[in-house]
């Protein structure tokens, strides 16, 4: 059970020393309650009194952190149900699958494949973070030489296999790197306990629906077994979409602390052979609570969708999403070409950049500094105003680096036309469209 | 004891609402759970499908798939059948973009003689989708429903600008169903059913569109506006926000330029209509799993697609 702020405050010496940083105990009794601070802050705490609140104060669902170095990934951590509670943390990876049953060149040209999905949207990495590697029974021996090979491909690695000793081998050449042994179930807990424990690595559970789910760890937790992830993946996309929702609503929400890991979904094993199906999916587990969402493959075209529609539910709500200020060259824009300006919040450079682009016409999109707001809240704000522009044009060196001297401002902020014009002499202020989706006749009709 | 975890059917449910007539006559909304979380309670009605069609036939059209599909069909008439045979489809959407008054601006006569004509040629429930100029749009959807009546067709949509004369003429006059359209915000969203409710139009004639976007372009909007919806609705019992949510996925998807850009420009991206198909079916199935009760779509893979993924979850 949580504890409200009132029963911790109870245990607290109520002395208002200060030392953990609050003002009073009753303000340090209520952040711990909030989950915002840790109980072992206070240093006057009776030992006995510490061990009863950090057991209830702990977060409800674990953090998991596997992979190393560059390829270290966090998993977990989640607070709510959903977004417009407070936020989501950790944002859901992709795993795509390899086989011991593929022979070299199908492996190294799958790996190949993968590596080709790689780029940045709006500041972050879009790419698989995970290999999933599929044990098919058929010897350690090829076991390990897929494992050695993904090993050389640089990303984090699954090692989907339930016999304890392919799987201990397998261990042997990589656990250095922190992969997740996925496989354990009721017939083989103790020996896949056993080899993950002693390799250090987190272990993937699974069991015969959530009952079943429950037990299993239950059991690896009473050997004292916290290293875990939960593969969610049942014999049906509907079983797989029960058991990923119950494990994560029984954990937040009924505070049932047994299944506070993060999950595994296996969409390659649910829907093989049907990519379309694998995205739709996908879609519906990164909204759904897949910690680690496992696909066959992962093409450009499934790339663009998946990444941009995780990039947006895994955006903190209190924060926006912002672009870099700077001049971005539309349509193979040069120094001569006319000069567009708005802010930096995601969404209206994402909406403003796809029509000009639409438009084929060159245009240098100028975004400046604006804290993420959109245009009005930004103006309203003061972040977007004739005075913040020409800080902006200077330090970006506009003049020198752009001969046009034609700048189209939006349409919502043109009361602020005659300041600009004030600020930036010898600029031609021109007043474009109200919302982004007129730009393309617009601009064509401003070439024209 | 074996591990049996809390159930969470809701007494409040969403309202069922009827589109169309006769044995192709379809149902919307009813469940009183989550979306899929069939596990908790069945779903009263599975989320069903309805395809996009413009009035300007295939123009503009980018997607070789599409072309491929409508191959041999001379008018939107022909169109609108063919796409009636499409897997996993239950209802027609007639798209009138070229009613706009800044495009082709056609007339209000022409519109209405072409959604009769589709009407007499299919089964399935019709809707309609106006072209966003709130003056045209109110004259346009009063004419159809007039033209339409008996056919229990949608008209979308009624806004916060032109309500009134939507709501008094496709609700009361003509006794169509009518779509609510606000911009993803829950306190928009509710308002816009208050003020159709005063006016006299039944709870039972009403839908929402709460807003659409493509996964990417500020997609998170729409979602924690369709969670919230949702809350409201079953956990809080809010008769307002009951009203079960239609959302046109294809006509944002196929504007943005992961659906767009030729393969030319960014030939890593590869075929452009597989691009096109899997921004159409992420942002489908984002919109289903956040509780829209119909999705507006337009490719045949994508459709066949999503009717599969509603399937395998029912």
């Amino acid at each position: 059970m949580a504890l409200k702020g009132l029963d911790i405050f109870k245990l607290t010496p109520k002395k208002n020393c200060k030392e953990c940083g609050s003002p009073t105990c009753m303000a340090f009794s209520m952040k711990v309650a909030s989950g915002a601070v840790s109980i072992d802050k206070c240093p006057h705490m009776s030992a006995e009194a510490l061990a009863t609140l950090s057991e209830s104060t702990a977060p409800l669902m674990k953090t998991i952190t596997v992979g190393a170095g560059s390829n270290e990934h966090k998993l977990g951590g989640e607070t709510v149900l959903f977004r417009h509670e407070k936020t989501l943390v950790n944002r859901n990876l992709y795993a795509v699958t390899l086989c011991s049953c593929m022979d070299d060149a199908e492996i190294d040209a799958k790996i190949e494949q993968i590596k080709k999905v790689d780029y940045e949207r709006i500041g972050e990495r879009e790419y698989v973070e995970f290999l999933f590697l599929n044990y098919a029974g058929n010897g350690a021996e090829k076991y390990v030489a897929l494992v050695n090979k993904a090993m050389a491909a640089d990303r984090a690695l699954v090692l989907n296999c339930s016999d304890a000793d392919v799987a201990k081998a397998a261990l042997d050449v990589c656990k250095a790197a922190k992969p997740i042994l996925n496989g354990a179930n009721a017939e083989n807990l103790d020996a896949m306990n056993a080899v993950a424990t002693a390799a250090g690595v987190t272990l993937g559970v699974t069991g015969e629906g959530i009952s079943g789910i429950y037990d299993n760890i239950k059991a690896l937790e009473a050997k004292g077994n916290k290293n875990l992830i939960i593969d969610c993946t049942g014999k049906t996309a509907k079983e797989t979409f029960a058991n990923a929702v119950q494990v994560r609503r029984s954990n937040l929400k009924d505070q049932e602390r047994t299944l506070g890991y993060p999950s595994i979904v296996n969409l390659a094993a649910i829907a093989e052979g049907d990519l379309h199906m694998q995205t739709a999916l996908a879609s519906a587990f990164t909204l759904r609570y897949g910690s680690i969402i496992v696909m066959e493959n992962m093409t450009y075209a499934e790339a663009l969708a998946l990444y941009g529609l995780r990039q947006n539910i895994f955006t903190d709500p209190q924060k926006p999403m912002k672009v870099e200020p700077g001049i971005y060259a539309l349509n193979g824009a040069d120094e001569n070409s006319v000069c567009s300006l708005t802010v930096d919040f995601a969404l209206t450079y994402f909406l403003v950049s796809g029509e000009y682009e639409r438009s084929k016409c060159p245009v240098n999109l100028l975004i400046t500094d604006a804290s993420g707001m959109s245009v009005l809240t930004a103006w309203a704000a003061g972040k977007f105003s004739a005075g913040t522009i020409k800080k902006f044009f200077d330090e970006a060196d506009i003049e020198n680096k752009i001969k046009s001297r034609t700048l189209i401002i939006p349409g919502k902020v043109a009361v602020m036309k005659g300041e600009i014009e004030a600020k930036l002499p010898g600029w031609n202020v021109v007043v474009g469209p109200m919302e982004a989706v007129q730009l393309v006749k617009f601009i064509k009709d401003f070439n024209a | 004891m074996a591990f049996t975890p809390k159930k969470q059917a809701f007494n409040a449910k969403i309202n069922a609402v009827t589109l169309g007539t006769g044995d192709k006559s379809i149902v919307i909304g009813g469940e009183n759970v989550l979306p899929f979380y069939t596990f908790d309670a069945p779903m009263a009605n599975a989320p069903k499908i309805a395809v996009e069609i413009s009035d300007k036939g295939l123009a503009g059209i980018v997607s070789p798939g599409i072309l491929d599909f409508y191959a041999g069909c001379e008018t939107v008439v022909d169109m609108a059948k063919k796409a009636e045979t499409m897997e996993g489809v239950s209802a027609i959407c007639l798209h009138f973009e070229s009613a706009d008054p800044n495009a082709e601006n056609t007339s209000v006569e022409d519109c209405v003689a072409l959604a009769k004509a589709v009407a007499d040629a299919v089964e399935m429930p019709i809707l309609v989708m106006g072209c966003k100029n709130i003056e045209k749009d109110a004259e346009l959807f009063n004419a159809i429903s007039d033209a339409l009546q008996g056919k229990n067709i949608l008209v979308l949509s009624a806004r916060e600008e032109n309500y009134k004369n939507v709501g008094a003429s496709a609700g009361l006059a003509y006794n169509q169903k009518v779509g609510a359209e606000s911009a993803v915000d829950i306190n928009l969203a509710k308002q816009l059913n208050v003020l159709l409710s005063q006016l006299g139009v039944p709870a039972q004639s009403i839908c929402m569109n709460v807003g659409s976007s493509a996964a990417g372009y500020g997609f998170e909007y729409l979602s924690s506006t369709l969670d919230r919806v949702k809350a409201a609705a079953l956990a809080q019992n809010d008769a307002q926000l009951q009203m079960p949510i239609v959302t046109p996925i294809s006509s944002e998807t196929w504007g943005v330029k992961e659906s767009m850009s030729p393969e030319e420009e960014s030939p890593e991206w590869g075929p452009l209509d597989e691009r096109g198909i899997e921004m159409e079916v992420c942002t489908a199935s984002a919109c289903l799993v956040g509780g829209s009760d119909m999705v507006i779509m337009k490719h045949p893979a994508a459709v066949a697609t999503i009717a599969k993924f509603i399937d395998s979850l029912m």
